[in-house]
C-alpha cells in the first residue's frame, strides 16, 4: 500500500542523501518524492509517497527517519484527513480538427492546455492522483507522447 | 584570541575531557599533528588505521567514555570505515576526525580525495563535513554530544586541510540544544505500570537483558529486580557482564550458542522483559517459533528496535537505569516463580553446559576456563570472532560490566586485538586478554608495533588450531566436510610476537597451560601464547541457522 508521509528536515547539504540512503539501505520503495523550502527558510519540507507492505514496515520507515537527526517531525498522513496534490505535464498528438474533443476532456478535468501546435499539444494540470488519473485517461486516445509528474506533496486538513 | 581549526580542534577534545586519541598521520592531517606535537593530549600511533578505530572502539567499551580516532583523508579515511561499522552495530559512543582534501579541491578527485562523509553516512550515527572554521567548535561540541547521548553511536566529522589552518576566535558552545534530535530518558509512567501488573501476573517470566544495560550503567537496578522477582535472567553477547554470572539467577547467554537452557525458559516462558536488548536473529533464531508463549515488554531507548523483529505487548522508550528504577518501585505484587524455578533447575542439571576435557589434548574451552581462573574472573576480556569468541563467551564468568569486549553486531575479525589495546590504554591496572583465533589475530596483527612501543601489555591467548575454525564448523555440519580454504598455514607466533620485542610461550600440553597464562600475566611485555589446541573442536550447543532455539545440536537429550 502507498503511504503519503511528510518529513520536515534542516535545511543543510545531505539530508536528501541521508534520507534516500536510509531508503536504499533498508530496502524501502519510494514511489515519489517532492523537496522544497518552507516558510522557515531553515527548514525543508519533503513529502513522500512510500510503499509498504504492512503497518509494521511502515512504522519502521516513520522511526528510522525519526532517527535521523536532521529529522524534525514525520507526519504520517494515511489516516489523517489531507488535502494532496500533483503536477502533470503531458504532451500529446493533436491536430486542429480535435479541438472540441480535447475541449470536452480539458473542462471535464480542469486542466488546461499550455500550447496547441500543428502536431501536438501540451497540458497541465494540477490534481489528486484521481483526478490526473482521469486527465490521463481521457487523453490516451490523442497518443501520449511525453509525461511528467511532479512528486506528491501533501497539507492536514 | 584567534586560534586555527587545527588548535579549535585540540582544545575542543580537551573542553570534552578527551585523554587519548588513536590514530595515524597523513597530508590532509598536517596541521592537526601540528597541533598534537606540544598538546596535553596522549596521542597512540597505531600502525593501520583500522587498529585506531577498533582500538578508540575498545577504549569506549572498557571506560564508557567516548572514544577518539584520527585518520588522514582519502585511504586513512576509508581504513577506518569496519572500525566505524563496528562501533555502529554495537552503539558504542566514539568520534571519528578525518582530514579532507582542501575545500576548494573537494568533488575534484583530488590525490587521497573520498567521499568520507558519502561512505560512512549508513555507519555512522551522524557526521559532519566542516565547510567553515566558524562552525568547527560547535560542530566538534554537537558531535561528542550526539555520539555519547541516547542510543549512543559513532560520529565522523571530516576536517579540510584548508579549514585546519584558518583561523577564528575561538568560542566554546555553553550548552548543546539540537531542535531534531531529543532522545527519550524517561519511559511513559503509565506503560511501566501496565508492565509491573503483567510481571504480577506471569508465571514463568524471565529477563533477557542486552548491552543497554552496560550502555545506560543499569547493572545495579537489574541485579536488584532480579532478585526481587526473584526470576531467571538470560542475557545476549553483548549483554555479557551486566549481570553476574555465577549468581544463582543466571542463565547466561542465549541464542545460537548459548546455553540449552535460557534457550529453553525463553521458549518456555509466558513473559520476557527485554531490555536493552534488540532482538537479534542470532538470538531468536527462527523468528515465527521464538517465545510463542510469551507476552513481552521491551524496554529501550531506541524506539525503532521496538516492534522490529518480535511482537511487543508493552513497548517502553527510555533508558533502562531510570525505567528499571521506576519498575522495582512500581512493583508491589511479586509473581510466584518456585514451580518455574524448579524447572529451570531440572533443565540446568540435565543440559549443562559441557566440553569433553581430554589428558592429551588441549582443549580451547580448557584454555578460556584456565583463564577464568588465573585471574579470578577480574581481567578485561577482549574476543575476535568465531569460535574464540563464543568459547569465551561461554567459559569465562563475568560479574561485572565492561569486563567483556567483542564484535557483536558486525562480527569483525581482528577487532580483538586492537580492542584489547585501547582497553589497556583505558584501563591501565587491569590484565587485560585478547582471546584470538590464529585466523583473527593476523587481521591486525601489525598492532604488535604499537602496543611493545608504548608498553601497552595486553596479553594474546591464540586458540590455534589450524583452521578457520567457525567456517569450519560449517562446513563439517552443514557442506560435508568440504573444507574449502578454511585451514591455514600460520607463522611461528612466538617468534613473530619476539621479533616485535613482545614475548612470546608456545604451549603444546594441557598441564603447561596454567603455567604459561601465569607467566604471561606475571611478564612484564606484550605476550603471545600460541596455544595449540584440538584441531576440529566445535561450539556447542548449536542452534544451526534459521531454526527454531528449541532445535539445539547437542546440549539437548
Amino acid at each position: 500500500m502507498r503511504h503519503t508521509i511528510s518529513v520536515l528536515v534542516e535545511n543543510k547539504f545531505g539530508v536528501l542523501a541521508r534520507i534516500a540512503g536510509l531508503f536504499s539501505a533498508r530496502g524501502y520503495n519510494i514511489a515519489s518524492l517532492a523537496v522544497s523550502e518552507t516558510m522557515d527558510p531553515s527548514i525543508s519540507c519533503m513529502t513522500m509517497v512510500v510503499e509498504a507492505e504492512d503497518e509494521k514496515i511502515l512504522e519502521q520507515i516513520k522511526k528510522q527517519l525519526n532517527k535521523l537527526i536532521d529529522v524534525i517531525i514525520v507526519t504520517d498522513f494515511t489516516k489523517k484527513g489531507h488535502v494532496d496534490r500533483e503536477l502533470v505535464l503531458v504532451k500529446v498528438g493533436y491536430s486542429a480538427k480535435d479541438n472540441a474533443l480535447l475541449d470536452t476532456i480539458l473542462n471535464k478535468t480542469g486542466a488546461k492546455a499550455v500550447q496547441r501546435l500543428d502536431d501536438n499539444a501540451i497540458i497541465e494540470m494540477m490534481g489528486d492522483q484521481d483526478g490526473i488519473k482521469e486527465l490521463l485517461d481521457g487523453l490516451k486516445q490523442f497518443g501520449i507522447k511525453e509525461l511528467v509528474r511532479s512528486g506528491r506533496i501533501a497539507i492536514s486538513k | 584570541m584567534k586560534l586555527t581549526g587545527a588548535k579549535i580542534l585540540i582544545e575542543s577534545l580537551k573542553k570534552e575531557g578527551v585523554e587519548v586519541i588513536f590514530g595515524y598521520p597523513g597530508g590532509q592531517v598536517l596541521p592537526i599533528f601540528d597541533a598534537l606535537y606540544d598538546a596535553d593530549i596522549k596521542f597512540i600511533l597505531a600502525r593501520h588505521e583500522q587498529g585506531a578505530a577498533h582500538a578508540a572502539d575498545g577504549y569506549s567499551r572498557a571506560t564508557g567514555k567516548v572514544g577518539v580516532c584520527l585518520a588522514t583523508s582519502g585511504p586513512g579515511a576509508t581504513n577506518l570505515t569496519t572500525g566505524i561499522a563496528n562501533a555502529y552495530m554495537d552503539s558504542i559512543p566514539m568520534i571519528a576526525i578525518t582530514g579532507q582534501v582542501k575545500s576548494f579541491l573537494i568533488g575534484n578527485d583530488a590525490f587521497q580525495e573520498a567521499d568520507i562523509t558519502g561512505i560512512t553516512r549508513s555507519i555512522t550515527k551522524h557526521n559532519y563535513l566542516v565547510k567553515d572554521v566558524k562552525h568547527l567548535a560547535q560542530i566538534i561540541c554537537e558531535a561528542f554530544y550526539i555520539a555519547s547521548s541516547g542510543r549512543p553511536g559513532p560520529v565522523l566529522i571530516d576536517i579540510p586541510s584548508d579549514i585546519q589552518q584558518q583561523e577564528t576566535e575561538f568560542k566554546w558552545p555553553e550548552g548543546i540544544e539540537i531542535r531534531s534530535y531529543k532522545p527519550t530518558y524517561f519511559g511513559h509512567p503509565g506503560q511501566i505500570k501496565k508492565a509491573a501488573k503483567l510481571i504480577a501476573s506471569a508465571k514463568k517470566p524471565l529477563i533477557y537483558a542486552g548491552g543497554g544495560i552496560i550502555t545506560s550503567g543499569a547493572h545495579f537496578e537489574l541485579k536488584k529486580l532480579t532478585e526481587k522477582l526473584n526470576t531467571p535472567i538470560t542475557w545476549t553477547l553483548m549483554g555479557i557482564g551486566c549481570f553476574p554470572a555465577t549468581h544463582k539467577l543466571s542463565l547466561g547467554m542465549l541464542g545460537m550458542h548459548g546455553t540449552a537452557y535460557a534457550n529453553h525458559a525463553i521458549m518456555e516462558a509466558d513473559l520476557i522483559l527485554a531490555v536493552g536488548a534488540r532482538f537479534d536473529d542470532r538470538v531468536t533464531g527462527r523468528l515465527d517459533k521464538f517465545a510463542p508463549y510469551a507476552k513481552v515488554i521491551h524496554i529501550d531507548i531506541d524506539p525503532t528496535s521496538i516492534s522490529k523483529n518480535v511482537r511487543v505487548d508493552i513497548p517502553i522508550v527510555g533508558d533502562a537505569k531510570n525505567i528499571l528504577g521506576q519498575l522495582i518501585e512500581d512493583i508491589n505484587k511479586l509473581p510466584d516463580t518456585s514451580e518455574w524455578l524448579k524447572t529451570i533447575e531440572s533443565w540446568k542439571g540435565k543440559y549443562p553446559l559441557k566440553y569433553q576435557d581430554r589428558k592429551d589434548v588441549i582443549k580451547p574451552q580448557y584454555v578460556v576456563e584456565q583463564i577464568y581462573e588465573a585471574t579470578k574472573g577480574k581481567a578485561v576480556i577482549t574476543t575476535e570472532v568465531g569460535q574464540n569468541q563464543m568459547w569465551a563467551a561461554q567459559w569465562y564468568k563475568y560479574d561485572y560490566p565492561r569486563t567483556f569486549i567483542s564484535s557483536g553486531g558486525l562480527g569483525t575479525m581482528g577487532f580483538g586485538f586492537p580492542a584489547a589495546m585501547g582497553a589497556k590504554v583505558g584501563k591501565p591496572d587491569s590484565v587485560v586478554f585478547d582471546i584470538a583465533g590464529d585466523g583473527s589475530i593476523q587481521m591486525n596483527i601489525q598492532e604488535l608495533a604499537t602496543c611493545v612501543c608504548n608498553k601497552i601489555n595486553v596479553k594474546v591467548a591464540i586458540l590455534n588450531n589450524g583452521y578457520l575454525g567457525m567456517v569450519r564448523q560449517w562446513q563439517e555440519l552443514f557442506y560435508k566436510k568440504r573444507y574449502s580454504y578454511t585451514n591455514l598455514t600460520n607463522p611461528d607466533f612466538v617468534k613473530l610476537a619476539e621479533s616485535y620485542g613482545a614475548a612470546g610461550i608456545r604451549v603444546t600440553k594441557r598441564e603447561d597451560v596454567r603455567r604459561a597464562i601465569e607467566k604471561a600475566i606475571s611478564i612484564d611485555n606484550v605476550v603471545f601464547i600460541d596455544f595449540k589446541v584440538e584441531e576440529e573442536e566445535n561450539v556447542f550447543p548449536m542452534v544451526p541457522a534459521g531454526e527454531a532455539l528449541n532445535s539445539m545440536i547437542e546440549g539437548l537429550a
